[in-house]
This record gives C-alpha cells, structure tokens and sequence, in this order.
C-alpha cells in the first residue's frame, strides 16, 4: 500500500515539526524508506532481469520481443554514451554547462518510444533521451550546451517542444496544446493525438504543475504528466516537496495517477503506452510518477558530495536501467555477447562524432542577436541593428589599413 | 457599403473581436467570467453564447494558467486572446509572459509563432479598492518579444483589436478601462471599411505652443488640457502614442522640431518608466529644437493610493496646464 511510506504526523508532531529541517540521517532514513518505490510501484523488469507479469501492462508491451526489446538497449546505452560525452566535453571546457540524464534513461527512452508521430512532447531540460526518441538530432541539442543557440530543432517535424529552463512553465503550455487537440477534435478514437510532458519532482512545488494539473482535469485535455522523480531538486529531497508520494497527488485533482519503476524500460512503455491511449481515447488526464534517480549531478555546476552520501548512490547502481534488460537478454539468449559488443563501438562512434561535432561547431554571426525577436519586425530594434552592424564594420575597416 | 455605427470603446471593443471570431475559427476568447458574464467588464457580452463554450472559455482563475495555456494554444495554431480581469492581476502571469510568450519565436529562430494577446483592463479613475487601478505597461513595455499598445478611443478599439489579432507577435492590448463606457467618446465607425493604421503613434489635435505626448487614459486628459488651454491663448499639440512596445516617436520628434517643447503625460510611475524613455530620446534626436527640458506629468513613485486620493495621485488637467506654463517660463 501507498501508505506504508507516508505517516500523517500526530497531533503533537505539527507541521513546525515537520518543517524542521531534516538531519542528514532523517533524509537518508526517509529515503531508504522509499528507495524501493512501494508497494504499488508497476515494475515488469526487476533489477536483476527477471521479468514480472502484468495482468494489467503486459498486453501493452506484447509486441516488444527480443529485436525490440535490443532496440530499446541500443537506445539507452546510444542516450547514456552520448552524456557521458557531452559531461566530459563540459568539463574540458568545450560546453558551458551540461544537464546529466545518467540513470534516466529507461524513463524517458520507455515514455519517449510510446509516442506516435503525431504527439507532442514538451521537455524540461534533462529530456536528452526523449529528444533522442523523437528522432531530434542530439547535435542540435549541443548547441544550447555549447550557447549557440536556443534550441535547435524543428519542433513541429519532431513532435518535440523547446526545452523549457524555468521550472514548469511547459506544464501549463502543454496543457494548453493538448486542450487544441481535444478542441480540434483529435481524440475519442485509437488514432487519437495525444500530448506528452515532462518535469521533475521538484516541479510539482510550483504553482504552474498545479494549474496545469486543473486545467488538463477541467478541459479533459489528452495530456501525460510525466513526472521523473529523481529524488533530488539540486539539493532539495523529495520530502521538501510534498508529504505524500507524488503520483497520489492525481487523484486530488481527478485523473488517474500511477507510480512506475522509472528505471524499468518496458514498464516505463507500458504505462506510458496505457497512459497515452486513455489520452488518444479521450479519457485523459494521466498523471505518471517514474520513480528513479539521478545517478549525476543535477548539472556540471553542482556538487551532490555535498547533499547526499555516497551509499544512497550506491544502492542505485543495483538498479541502473541498462543492465537489468543485458541481463534480461542474456539469460534469455535474446542477444549475445557479439550484440552487446557492436551496440558498444556504435556509442563510441556516436559520441566521438558528437564531439567532432561540438569541437567545430559554428559560432552564430553577431547579428543572429536580433534575428526573429518579433515575427513582424520592429523599427527601434532595426536601427539598433543597423548601428551595431555598422559598428562592427567599423573594426573591419579600420582592419584594413 | 458603409455602416457606420456609434460606439463606446466597450462596444466597438465588442465587435471588433466578434468580427475577429468571425473571420477566423481559430480566434479563441479565454480568460475568468468572460463567458456567461461576458466579462467583468461586459467587453466579451454575447461571444459565448454565439460562439459557444469552446471559443470562448470560461477558465479556471489562475493567470498562469490562462497565459500558459495560451501559448500552447499558440503552438497548437490557435490565436487567443486572454482577457486578464485588472492590471494588478496579471502578475501571477509574468512569469509565462516574460519567459515563454515573448521568447518563444526568438528562441527557436522563428519556428515557433505567438500569435496571442493578452487584454489588459488598466488605469485609475473608478474609485476601486487596491490592485484594480494600475498602470504597469512600463514592465511589460521592457521585455524584449512582446508588442504592447493601448487604445485611447472607439475607432482604434475596434481595428486595434482586430490588427493585434491578426498579428503573429504577442502583443499586450492595454484598455483604458474608465473609458470603456464613456458616453463622450462614442465615435462613428465604418465597420465594414478598410483598417487604419493602428500601430502607429498620431497626432490627434494640432497645435503650436507645445506638444503633450500621451496614451491610453491620459489621451483624453491631454486633449482636455489643450482645449482648456486654449482659453488661455496656448495652442497644444497632442500625440496619441497608440503603440508603446516599439515606441513610434517620430510623430513625437516632428512635433517637438515645431513646438520646442514636450510634455509627457502618464498616470504610471515616472521613474524608469515610457515617459523616462521618451524623454531620454527626444532630448537625443531634438536637442536643437528644445526650448525647455522635457517635462513628465505622472502618477507618483508610490503604489496606487486608496480611491480617496487618486483624484490627487491622478494626472488631470490642471496638472498638464501646469507643466505647460513651467515649460513655458523656461
């Protein structure tokens, strides 16, 4: 039961007991507590491979035998090496920053290839491995990392949103797009569209997670809330965010909300598959919680020696997404060593062309400053443009000489 | 055929988005009792009951919410438009205004189109209770992405709101709101004619002695002090603003190269504020033809005062007479 891992505070406790600040052994005590995801946690791979039934999920993953199932692994071990290499790429100074996904890879290659063509993803900023299922080239992701640009990619072609930096803002324009879909009257059937959007547990504080959660309810929108709780906002634990585990929060708003094994990948698609088709049907909101961990910092910039210990880290490594499916495969005879070896050197040069790549990457003309800030032009800026440029002429002339 | 109509702001307001409804199916009117009520205002009366529920959406109250979910609307094709109830509530919203309406389409080098506006009931003079008598265009003026404009009459009320529409930037519509109803600004409207320019600042009364550059509510008050004026022997010239994000000062400049001297007129707090910026670039490109400093007629650098003062805290006539006279003794 859900509640195992949620005792509502006696009288005597009080909320000023609860909002004390936890000892670094409360929050280890609090996490070990919920490290296994309780008990209604939806898991069809354990840690050690070994697959679960489903009376429920099975039948969404029926068609993922063992070429798919090496598909999936090829994902995330292609996701996992091509973060890596961008971490090390920041840490040679060659990117400003990087968001790492390591251990977050089952959770979104599992959600992302549940997504049809014609659905919409809206990412926060650690989405690298759902773009990479949206078919978005991981090269123009770089760019943001690298600040030459924004965003990279056609969203419309690849079904994937801009990433959003501020925390839940893409929440609410999910919602708002996924309202179009039901108002355009793309969903009630199998082919119906659906919407997908991604945002951490640290999120769900924010007041645009909660009005997005009543509008998708109010307006019927065919919308996946997927939450990857990964533990850590920064260094914020999952307790200074709520009080109960996030996935029940659905129920307070009137949709179903489900906890899955974020680091199990076919359960990762199956709930995501089983969510999605509620939306295509017209049943949506769902809201999915993908309890996982965030193996890395929360980015190049952060220090998480410095929040968590080291055994917590290490509790996780049992259950890294990518090597409960080689185990799953392996004692199935679903793939060999010979496999394992080939989808290995494809990483490699997966991540040395992303390097290529980054090292020769263009920098923008200075005019790209002031390139489609509006839609339809604006003089004032014009002639700031105009001065600028000319300002700039004025060093190559002067050059020259 | 012309069919020209009387109308208040309120009203051509009115019909200018029911004409935008009309035109274009994927016009959408969202924002809190803008339905059944037809909005706190009436400005929406009518438009759900002929358009129905999913045109025009009685939403939940949250501003956030309604902003934010315009923009995935946006993304989506549709063109809404967001009624926020007063000024002083619209803050809930800023977040989604600065950091995804108006960086969207700069963000992803055009791909992505905003094509949303965001009605904004502003300004004192109605005698209400806090937070309902505001004029904050000048922080939404400063956010690089978003056009702002404000209306000052019927006949722009009605294209106005047509054009912003139509347009594919986000855009901040400012309305005077003690003026919506104003009997004494009734205009005759050729509902069927061709569109004006909107978007642009206009001179609205031709004068001599010295110009006074305003927008939205204060419009009528600078035209009340060039009337008044007028029996004093001055000859006030008065520029309509109209567009406040990017600012059309050239009617401005050509005016003050006439006059020598300007009068900013605003009921926002002055400091960093439009009247800061127009006085910083009229004293760059008319510093020749300047016979006194530009002078700004404002509310004052405090919150919105209670009702009881605002008669005080508002600019008036008497207030722009005054700065007249000071201009004219430099």
């Amino acid at each position: 039961m859900p509640s195992e891992q949620w005792t509502h505070p006696e009288p005597g406790d009080g909320p000023a007991a609860v909002a004390a600040q936890p000892s670094p052994e409360q929050v280890i005590a609090g996490l070990r507590a919920t490290s296994e995801g309780g008990a209604e946690l939806t898991q069809l791979l354990t840690p050690e491979g070994e697959r679960v039934p489903s009376p429920q999920f099975d039948k969404y993953v029926d068609d993922i035998d063992a070429e798919a199932l090496r598909g999936l692994y090829r994902d995330m071990v292609l996701v996992r090496r091509a973060d890596r290499e961008a971490n090390a790429m920041q840490r040679q100074g060659q990117l400003g920053i990087w968001v790492p996904l390591l251990g977050q890879e089952a959770a979104q290659i599992g959600s992302g290839r549940a997504l049809r063509a014609n659905d919409m993803a809206f990412p926060s900023y650690r989405e690298h491995g759902v773009a990479f299922a949206r078919g978005v080239d991981m090269k123009d992701l770089l760019g943001i990392f690298r600040c030459t640009d924004h965003s990279g990619w056609d969203y419309q072609r690849h079904g994937f949103h801009p990433y959003t930096i501020v925390i839940g803002n893409q929440v609410l324009n999910a919602a708002g797009y996924a309202m179009g879909q039901k108002f355009e009257g793309k969903v009630g059937d199998d082919d119906g569209e659906a919407t997908i959007v991604y945002f951490g547990d640290g999120a769900t504080s924010q007041g645009d997670v909660h009005e997005g959660f009543v509008w998708a309810a109010v307006y019927d929108a065919p919308l996946v809330f997927f939450c990857q709780n990964n533990q850590w906002a920064i260094s914020e634990p999952t307790e200074r965010q709520s009080r109960l585990p996030l996935y029940q929060r659905a129920r307070g708003y009137g949709f179903p909300g489900i906890r899955v094994d974020g680091n199990d990948v076919l359960a990762c698609l199956a709930v995501s598959r089983w969510a999605l088709d509620e939306c295509r049907h017209g049943n949506g909101p769902v809201l999915i919680e993908a309890f996982t961990y965030r193996m890395d910092a929360h980015t190049t910039t952060d220090d998480p020696t410095r929040y968590r210990l080291s055994d917590e880290l290490e509790e996780w490594k049992l259950k890294d997404p990518i090597e409960r499916v080689r185990a799953f495969l392996a004692r199935g005879g679903g793939a060999d060593q010979a496999f394992f070896d080939d989808v290995q050197a494809e990483a490699d040069a997966f991540a040395a062309d992303l390097r290529d790549y980054t090292f020769n990457m263009p920098e923008p003309p200075p005019d790209r400053i002031f390139s489609n800030v509006y839609a339809e032009g604006n003089p004032v800026l014009e002639a700031q443009r105009e001065e600028f440029l000319s300002y700039l002429d004025g060093f190559a002339s002067a050059g020259e000489h | 055929m012309t069919d020209l109509q009387k109308l208040t702001i309120g009203k051509a307001l009115n019909l200018g988005l029911r004409r935008a409804m009309e035109e274009d199916p994927k016009v959408l009117i969202m924002g809190e009792d803008v339905g059944k009520l037809g909005g706190v205002f009436r400005i929406t009366d009518g438009l759900q009951k002929d358009f129905g529920e999913q045109r025009v959406l009685d939403t939940p109250l949250a501003e956030s919410g309604i902003i934010g979910t315009a923009v995935g609307l946006a993304v989506r094709g549709f063109r809404p438009v967001c009624e926020i109830q007063f000024e002083g509530f619209i803050f809930p919203g800023f977040d989604q205004i600065s950091s995804q309406l108006a960086k969207l389409h700069y963000r992803t080098q055009g791909k992505v189109k905003m094509p949303v506006v965001i009605r904004v009931p502003f300004g004192g003079g109605i005698g209400a209770v806090e937070h309902h008598s505001e004029s904050p265009e000048s922080l939404f003026a400063h956010i690089p992405g978003l056009k702002v404009v404000s209306i000052s009459n019927a006949v722009d009320a009605y294209w106005g709101i047509q054009q912003a529409i139509k347009s594919d930037d986000p855009i901040l519509f400012f309305e005077p709101k003690r003026l919506y109803h104003s009997g004494a600004l009734r205009a005759e409207i050729d509902t069927d004619g061709t569109a004006p320019p909107v978007f642009s600042s206009q001179v609205v009364r031709e004068g001599t002695t010295a110009t006074v550059v305003a927008y939205g509510p204060s419009v009528k008050v600078a035209l009340d002090a060039a009337a008044a004026a007028e029996d004093e022997g001055h000859s006030l010239e008065v520029v309509d603003l109209r567009t406040l994000s990017p600012l059309d000062l050239g009617p401005v400049f050509e005016s003050v190269r006439k006059t020598g001297r300007l009068i900013a007129l605003s009921e926002a707090p002055s400091e960093s504020s439009l009247t800061s910026e127009i006085a910083a670039r009229v004293q760059q490109e008319c510093f020749y033809s300047l016979e006194a400093p530009v002078l700004r007629v404002t509310g004052f650098d405090t919150p919105y005062p209670p009702a009881k003062l605002e008669e005080h805290y508002l600019p008036d006539l008497d207030r722009v007479l005054h700065a007249v006279d000071r201009s004219l003794a430099w």
